[in-house]
């Protein structure tokens, strides 16, 4: 009895042990660690980018193509300070495109899990026979150099003084922005209420804007109350024009009456750099056939940008809005450098859009 | 404690108004005009000592005095303006004697204008509301004359007068045709407070979009954004490019900068490029660059 205790306590521990072992997919992983057919060859070098193990995949690769251990890590783990050198691998799943006896091309997609979410990233990766084994081709990424030069950015900038609360009474304040709901449109999408539209600064000076919206039922009682949060561009300079969307999860459209709006604005310090520029913009349908929008970015600014929202609203022939998109672009934004992004599109939008506007919110990590 | 004071105050107050009626030995004089943060004197008749109750807005003191003798009340007592009351006891004999002490010279103003920008050429747009008070902040509420004078902008310097009505004057102004800073100042006698209110452009008006080859890039500007009375919209303001040609749909979110907007993009075949600012919509331009 006296050693009994111990004995079961010790016991315990290795069995939860083993079964956190077995949560964390290591069991997983040593099952695919062998690379006997493509299929396997792919999912062994996931497993090892998994668990961050770059010297362990780095040796999977066949290097037939120079990849530099340096760029391979950079292309996967990011840089520049970009959503993907926080974000750590979730899931990935592997299917076949094509394969004969020597070679053969594999499907990644990759599915990110970062500080805003997961990001999707999908690959077409050629595999080739080594003897017994199968490597992974990682394919050499071309990274943008961004060539020295000065490049002079004379924007606006505001800055806000005299903002003393401990004045006395009527002293003389500077007031909020004005801005403006422009459109507003509330749909049933699912098993959710959507309530979208556009918002502009009416002002000449920036604002920080916050949409919110009230349901309320036949008897005028409230359903719920949600905000914006991140679907939309918060910071707005004057006459720009953001779209907005608000969900309410678990809300029917049919049980409501109506809508309230509440736009509140505040006077902040903003700057009318960088530039982004929204090009090539196309819709068409991505590698998995899902519809999207994308395009490139193009910061115009001297400083990287390292990360970058694209929030999209789609409009039908009369100019309504009919649906609002965000994605996040998992690179930074280096100067001058055209950056790929894509947004995904309902399929019920696709048929009915007849135009689209794409705005970019962006956040550059302040230097300490 | 202030709750302590109010409940001892209205229990008093009770007290009096119930013994004051069976008791008229004694005979309290207050002056007649009372102002806030002034001295006076009470009187009382009657002999021997007695004790001096002072009830009123903020204020409920109590002193030993002797009967004949002028009570001196000294001003922090009757800084706040309102209704006071005098309550003098010898022994279970009640008297009391209610007073009114009114706000005194003015001394203060609080100067309201608003909005702190507004767009030009609107209507009963800038509201300006003053509201005089005396040293002790107390509201005065006897008629007297603001001059609200105003000067800057594109009318010439106007002065308007008006009356406070319940100590507060306020006037309501339309914003000139001009973009720039207005002065506004509400005066009385020798105070003043000025206040500077910033008439801005309103919205743009007749946007135009011009386009000129720069090597294998096309520049297109803006001619200087103005609104419809000619005002340059301000450095900032953004104006969106839409470019279509056969790479797809560009957009540029560009601010102005010097009044003109700019931005460089390049062609490919057939091309429209629009502009707006806002809600306001400019000229479309159809182009063809190399293919």
């Amino acid at each position: 009895m006296k050693r009994g205790l111990p004995f079961l306590l010790t016991c315990a521990t290795l069995i939860l042990v083993a079964i956190a072992w077995i949560q964390s997919g290591a069991l997983k992983r040593r099952a695919i660690s062998s690379a006997a057919t493509p299929e396997e060859a792919v999912q062994s070098l996931m497993a090892d980018i998994q668990a961050r193990d770059w010297d362990r995949a780095y040796a999977r690769l066949d290097r037939s193509n120079d990849l530099e251990k340096a760029d391979f890590i950079r292309d996967i783990a990011g840089s520049d300070g970009s959503l993907r050198t926080n974000g750590t691998l979730q899931s990935f799943a592997v299917w076949p495109l094509h394969a004969d006896e020597n070679q053969a091309v594999e499907r990644l997609r990759m599915q990110w899990s970062t500080a805003i979410g997961s990001l999707d990233d999908v690959r077409d990766l050629p595999v080739r026979r080594d003897g017994a084994m199968w490597r992974v081709v990682w394919p050499k990424p071309e990274f943008p150099v961004v060539p020295p030069q000065v490049i002079a950015v004379n924007y606006l900038r505001w800055d806000i003084t005299g903002n003393d609360r401990s004045q006395s009474w009527g002293a003389q304040a500077v007031d909020s922005p004005r801005v403006r709901i422009i459109s507003m449109n509330a749909i049933d999408h699912f098993d959710r209420t959507i309530v979208m539209g556009e918002i502009e600064n009416e002002d000449t000076v920036p604002a920080y804007v916050n949409v919110n919206a009230t349901l309320l039922g036949a008897n005028g009682s409230t359903i719920d109350e949600e905000g914006s949060f991140e679907l939309i561009s918060h910071t707005l300079l004057p006459k720009q024009v953001s779209p907005y969307r608000i969900d309410f999860p678990g809300v029917r459209i049919g049980s409501v009456k109506s809508v309230r709006m509440d736009a509140r604005a505040l006077l902040v310090p903003a700057s009318a750099d960088p530039v982004i520029t929204v090009a090539d913009q196309v819709v068409n349908k991505d590698k998995i056939g899902r519809n999207v929008l994308a395009g490139n970015l193009v910061n115009e600014s001297g400083e990287t940008v390292n990360i970058a929202q694209v929030l999209a609203s789609f409009y039908d022939d009369m100019g309504k809005v009919i649906w609002v998109s965000s994605g996040y672009v998992d690179q930074a934004l280096l100067p001058q450098i055209a950056t790929p992004f894509a947004v995904d599109i309902p399929n019920d939008v696709v048929s009915r859009m007849k135009n689209y506007h794409v705005v970019v919110n962006h956040y550059i990590r302040a230097s300490i | 404690m202030r709750a302590f004071s109010f409940g001892f105050a209205g229990a008093l107050a009770g007290a009096i108004v119930f013994v004051t009626a069976a008791a008229a030995a004694i005979e309290i004089r207050v002056p007649p005009k009372i102002e806030a943060g002034g001295a006076f004197t009470i009187q009382t008749s009657g002999t021997g000592s007695a004790n001096f109750y002072l009830l009123g807005p903020g204020v409920a003191s109590k002193r030993t005095i002797q009967l004949s003798s002028g009570v001196a009340v000294a001003p922090d007592e009757v800084s706040n303006a309102g209704e006071y009351r005098a309550v003098v006891c010898a022994g279970s004999d009640c008297t009391s004697a209610a007073f009114e002490v009114r706000a005194g010279k003015p001394a203060r103003l609080s100067f309201f204008l608003h909005p702190s920008r507004v767009p030009v050429s609107l209507p009963n747009a800038i509201d300006a509301t003053a509201v005089i008070s005396d040293r002790y902040d107390n509201l005065v509420l006897a008629p007297t004359n603001i001059r609200f004078e105003i000067s800057g902008g594109s009318s010439p310097a106007s002065v308007k007068v008006v009356t406070t009505d319940r100590g507060i004057a306020w006037m309501r102004l339309a914003s000139s045709s001009k973009a720039g800073a207005v002065r506004i100042a509400a005066v009385l006698g020798d105070i003043q407070e000025p206040r500077i209110i910033h008439q801005v452009a309103a919205e743009a008006c007749g946007l135009r979009l011009n386009a000129r080859a720069n090597g294998k890039k096309t520049v297109f500007d803006t001619d200087p954004v103005r609104d419809c009375a000619g005002n340059p919209l301000p450095d900032g303001t953004i104006v969106s490019f839409t470019k279509v040609d056969a790479s797809g749909k560009t957009t540029v979110d560009a601010p102005l900068k010097k009044g003109v907007a700019q931005v460089e993009l390049p062609l490919k075949g057939a091309a429209r490029i629009s502009v707006a600012c806002g809600v306001v919509v400019g000229n479309e331009l159809s182009l063809r660059g190399a293919t």
